[in-house]
This record gives C-alpha cells, structure tokens and sequence, in this order.
C-alpha cells in the first residue's frame, strides 16, 4: 500500500532523532524503547493527516511529545511541573569565558567544551524538570524554531522562549558544576575569590 | 569600546534569538554589526554558540537496530490489516 511505503520512507530516517528525545525524556531506555515504538504506531495510523510538505518530524515529535505526556509522564518520580533556582544570564561564561581572559587563549575554551563528556550533557538535560528540559532538547538538540516548539508542545511562543531561557541557564548551572569536578574551574564555595550570590528565590514561572 | 553599553546589553539581551535564528533579518544585521565592532559581546555569542553545538554533538543516541527491526516489523503488520476510520488521506 503506497501510504505505508510513504510513511516508511520518510519516517524511519527520523527514527534516531526521535528516539534520543525519547531517552532523554523518559531517562530510560526501557521506556524510551516503548515510546518510540507507541509513536511510530500511532504515526502510522495517523499518517492520512499528515499533510505532506510540512515538518514531518515536528509532526513526530508532537506525537512522541503526546504520548510521552500522557502514558509514561505518571512514571516518572519527579514532579512534572517544577520550579528553577534563579541563575544569571551567561552564567556559563561568565565563570570559564573567563579563561580567555587570563591569557589561555581560544584553545583553553575548546578543550574545556571537550570536557564534558556525553554522560556529563546528558545527565545534565536530563536533570532539568520536565517542563523546562522538553523546550531545551526540542531547540538545543533537535534545532526546531520557537513555533514549531509551540506547536509541539501546545503552549504560546512567549512560554517557550521563557522556558528555554531558564532551562538554558540551569543546564550551564549543571554543567559549570562538572567542569568544577574536573578541576576547570574553582569551586565556588570554597574559593574566596567573588562567592556565589545565593539568592535563594528560586520565582514561580510566570 | 565606543559602542554605548546599551548596545551591548541590548545584543547580549538576543543573544538566543540570535542564534536560535528568530530575529528579523534588520534585528539580525543589527546584531552582527555590533559583533564586528564589539569583541567582548563576540566572544559570548561564540563562546553560547560553541556550547549549543556540544549540547547537541553529545545528545545523539542511535536507535538499538532490535528496535528499529521491531518497529518496521509493528508497521508492516499494520499494513496488513490498512488502517480503518479516516484511512488514506489526501497526498498533496
């Protein structure tokens, strides 16, 4: 049937991107494979509303966003909806850009993102509440526009583009973190240099 | 330098729109006009754009090819029993 072969065709290429957004979502692969294999059924099924010359993997991952939210969501132990810990802006940079700085040079600023390791970023990602890590891996990962994140995730643009900042941040918060273990950066409780202002208002989002 | 400071925080204020390609292509020239001239509002734009790209480098898992079998598998079974109610829609 030429519908199953069109799905086949485009879809399957997909199958990689969408399942890294399952593991990051479900933080277990497991229930990533489960997900996955839910989405392409349901996709499958649904196909005939697909309108072809669209995004089909934005149309995926609504499904895959969908079925997340309402099968495997309920597992998860940590809450759904969270708050973050207020961070600055630039925080990641603000603290090793700095290398720069001190004279060493571009390079230093390379091999220090070749220090975080692929389980260090994606412990990281998926260490962010839910409502913030999805907007992250749909744009940071996954390069979708703010809109297309929107759709997805059936929430206006400013809620997006608000999400994504916050989560953004506290996802430097975490990585600064390792590159403090790894010895790349002082610790900042324990350097004297500028301690970290801790304000603890961690705001409601908006 | 000699760009007032409030070009600067305006610049780093869209930083991600920057780089998430959501500015209009005046906000977008605007931007990188400032970038030309301003080394320290360059290096953050370099230094968040580096880290976006190791962001996505490192999230890339491949599919377990058991699971891409069973998923073409789940689909060709389907196919077989063609799916009932809105069915073969419009390929435009």
């Amino acid at each position: 049937m030429a519908d199953q072969e069109r799905f086949v065709e485009l879809a399957m290429p997909l199958m990689d991107s969408l399942y890294s957004g399952a593991l990051r979502m479900t933080r277990n692969p497991a229930d990533a494979d489960d997900l996955v294999q839910e989405t392409y059924l349901r996709a499958y099924r649904g196909f005939g509303g697909f309108q072809e010359g669209t995004n089909l993997k934005a149309w995926m991952y609504r499904i895959l966003t969908n079925t997340f939210i309402n099968s495997y969501r309920a597992k998860q132990r940590r809450p759904q909806e969270s708050e973050l810990e207020e961070v600055e802006d630039l925080y990641l940079y603000r603290r090793i850009g700095g290398l720069e700085a001190a004279g060493l040079g571009r390079s230093a600023e390379d091999e220090l993102m070749d220090t975080f390791s692929e389980a260090e970023v994606k412990a990281a990602v998926e260490a962010l509440p839910e409502n913030f890590r999805l907007p992250v891996i749909l744009a940071d990962v996954e390069g979708f526009s703010y809109k297309e994140i929107a759709e997805i995730l059936d929430i206006p643009i400013g809620t997006v583009m608000s999400r994504l900042h916050r989560g953004r941040k506290a996802l430097q918060k975490s990585l600064f973190d390792y590159a403090v273990s790894h010895g790349l950066a002082d610790d900042p409780d324990k350097s004297d240099a500028k301690p970290e202002p801790v304000s603890a208002a961690s705001t409601v989002e908006r | 330098m000699s760009e007032p400071i409030e070009d600067c925080n305006e610049t780093l204020r869209e930083l991600y729109s920057f780089l998430d390609g959501e500015l209009t292509d005046d906000s977008r020239e605007h931007i990188r006009r400032h970038l030309d001239d301003c080394s320290p509002c360059l290096a953050a734009f370099d230094f968040q754009a580096e880290l976006r790209l190791v962001i996505r480098n490192r999230c890339c898992d491949e599919v377990p090819s058991s699971l891409r079998d069973r998923i073409a598998a789940a689909i060709e079974a389907e196919g077989a029993t063609p799916p009932s109610g809105s069915g073969a829609g419009p390929s435009l």
